[in-house]
């Protein structure tokens, strides 16, 4: 199993209620999410707005604690370790953001941007950040760019060619997709699609649209309010789903019907 | 698309150009005061008193710019008066910029009680009026050159902490900072390598705009008798005594005025100038 959850609970404090003294009052947002990820899998993670998809991955990453509960990546227990035990692990894991504009620095040039964490671990970058621009179909000559020099579909695939420079085992995926317009939507998905296949990655998926998770997932979670309301294989929850959030969720896709009457 | 914005690219500042060159010129002036000051800036000749500029009648041949009551050359006492205006300006705008930034930039991005002890200090230091703050220290310290830059030092640097603070607090909420984290980059590092970078134009202006009101408050220090002994020259000192004869001489007043000017104008423009050239997000 890459990832093992268990009964995870997570709460943030709300500043914005914060009391003159004392401590602010808490939010619960993750409220026992058991769940797994087996290795080579590509999991769907799909709800609303605010059901907790962003906290479930940033703890998933480990950039938030849980408050209570288990997170085992690849065996190892990784719920409550400090910064300082986590660095050296930080590279199997990572995460393509959902807007890119804020995910890579303005500053940096795209070449910096995806040697920065491969100078971090002691790799070799030489090759390395070529060969990165080259999986998601970018020339070599935008390593020497700045992000605002790029579309926003080329941000985005700077953004995947930084993760998967460091050859992780896991990426988390968080609605990568939904800044963009439909054509480079499905570009980048085919290109996940076939990195997923050429590198053997295990990968989480958060969206919103069930149309995307369907075509890219095996396996999908429903959050709803931060619990998981159902968990099925991709085409079983498409065929029956059993929540009634669920079939709530997919009747909110738009599909395509040439019969439509306007009215 | 790469060309189309290519071409929006701004023709390089011309604002970059002057106000660069009136400072290096005016540094140039300053290092080399000794060998191009026509006259010695303290030399008093009373026969030579309240000569006009070069282009009016009564003038005496080298004394350019006329002199004052004293009979003092005031170019030269302008030349001799960058040297100190501009070390001030330097010093105490690079002091400033240190600790106030420094602090500024610790408070925005590690938050929680280290942000919580520096704004408090922030708040309490600014509820001190500064131009009396400021008299108060030199009443206490004595006049000269040190004590003038601890009174820049020590009035402004807030100014630094608060607008650093924030900005630090905004790039800190970035995703390439948690990108920075899941990378595996130290919280020291990444604010050093992903913040500092992208709070650096803020510093410049800033540094650059400090670095003129330090000019302007040596001035006013000067005005009011508070700066360096009255010997050796300053624009202030110029200032307040040719205010004291503006009505029979007034270009013992007019001319120190506008180096004054230009170099407080030349310094906030200096800022923006670099930052439309350097900035890689601007270009
Ligand atoms: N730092 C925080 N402090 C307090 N509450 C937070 C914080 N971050 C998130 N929340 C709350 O937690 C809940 C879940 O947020 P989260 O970002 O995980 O939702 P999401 O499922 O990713 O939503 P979206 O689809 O809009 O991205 C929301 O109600 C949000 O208001
Ligand atoms: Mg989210």
């Amino acid at each position: 199993m890459m990832y093992q959850v268990t009964d995870l609970h997570l709460s943030l404090p709300d500043m914005t209620r914060k009391p003159l003294v004392g401590a602010a009052p808490r939010i619960h947002i993750l409220k026992g999410l058991t769940f797994d990820v087996p290795k080579g899998a590509v999991l769907g993670i799909v709800g609303g707005s605010g059901s907790g998809k962003s906290t479930l991955g940033r703890a998933m990453l480990r950039l938030l604690e849980p408050t209570s509960g288990q997170i085992v990546f690849d065996g190892t227990d990784v719920s409550h370790l400090i910064e300082d035990q986590l660095r050296p692990m930080r590279r199997r894991f990572q995460m393509i953001f959902q807007d890119p504009m804020s995910s890579l620095n303005p500053r940096r040039r795209v070449g910096g941007i995806i040697a920065g964490p491969l100078r971090l671990h002691g790799m070799e970058t030489a090759g390395k950040v070529d060969d990165a621009l080259e999986m998601v179909g970018l020339p070599r000559s935008f390593a020497s760019r700045y992000p605002h020099e790029l579309s926003g579909g080329q941000r985005q695939r700077v953004g995947i060619a930084r993760a998967i420079a460091l050859r992780p085992d896991f990426i988390l995926a968080d609605e990568i997709v939904s800044g963009l317009d439909v054509s480079s939507q499905a570009q980048v998905l085919n290109l996940l699609e076939d990195l997923v296949r050429e590198l053997g990655l295990t990968l989480a998926f958060i969206s919103h649209d069930l149309s995307v998770i369907r075509r890219l997932c095996s396996r999908i979670i429903v959050l709803d309010q931060g619990k998981i309301v159902e968990e099925a294989p991709t085409e079983a929850l498409f065929e029956a789903p059993k929540a009634s959030y669920t079939r709530a969720l997919l009747q909110a896709i738009p599909l395509p019907d040439p019969y439509q009457v306007w009215d | 698309m790469r060309d189309a914005r290519a071409e929006v690219r701004r023709p390089i500042g011309l604002r970059l150009w002057l106000s660069g060159g009136w400072l290096s010129l005016l540094a140039l002036a300053a290092i080399f005061a000794p060998l191009i000051a026509p006259h010695d800036p303290l030399a008093q000749d009373l026969f030579l008193g309240r000569l006009p500029p070069f282009w009016e009648d009564g003038t005496e041949p080298g004394y350019v710019l006329g002199t004052d009551s004293l009979g003092r050359d005031v170019l030269s006492r302008i030349l001799y008066g960058a040297r100190l205006a501009l070390i001030v300006a330097l010093v105490a705008g690079t002091l400033t910029c240190l600790i106030g930034a420094t602090l500024g930039l610790v408070a925005g991005y590690y938050r929680g009680w280290c942000d919580r002890i520096i704004s408090r200090f922030v708040d309490i230091w600014m509820a001190f009026p500064p131009v009396l703050f400021a008299i108060l220290l030199i009443a206490v310290l004595g006049p000269g050159l040190i004590s003038i830059i601890i009174a820049i030092v020590v009035i402004d640097w807030t100014r630094f902490a608060r607008v650093i603070r924030a900005e630090a607090m905004s790039q800190g909420a970035m995703d390439y900072v948690a990108s920075a984290q899941v990378a595996g980059r130290t919280q020291f590092g990444t604010m050093l390598t992903e913040i500092l970078p992208n709070v650096l134009p803020t510093i410049v202006a800033l540094l650059t705009l400090e670095m003129g009101i330090a000019v302007i408050v040596e001035a006013i220090l000067s005005f009011v008798n508070l700066s360096i002994s009255t010997d050796s020259p300053t624009w202030g000192g110029m200032i307040a005594e040719g205010r004291t004869s503006v009505h029979q001489a007034w270009w013992v007043l007019v001319f120190p005025l506008i180096t004054l000017f230009l170099t407080v104008l030349s310094f906030s423009q200096l800022g923006e100038g670099l930052k439309d050239r350097f900035d890689p997000v601007l270009r």
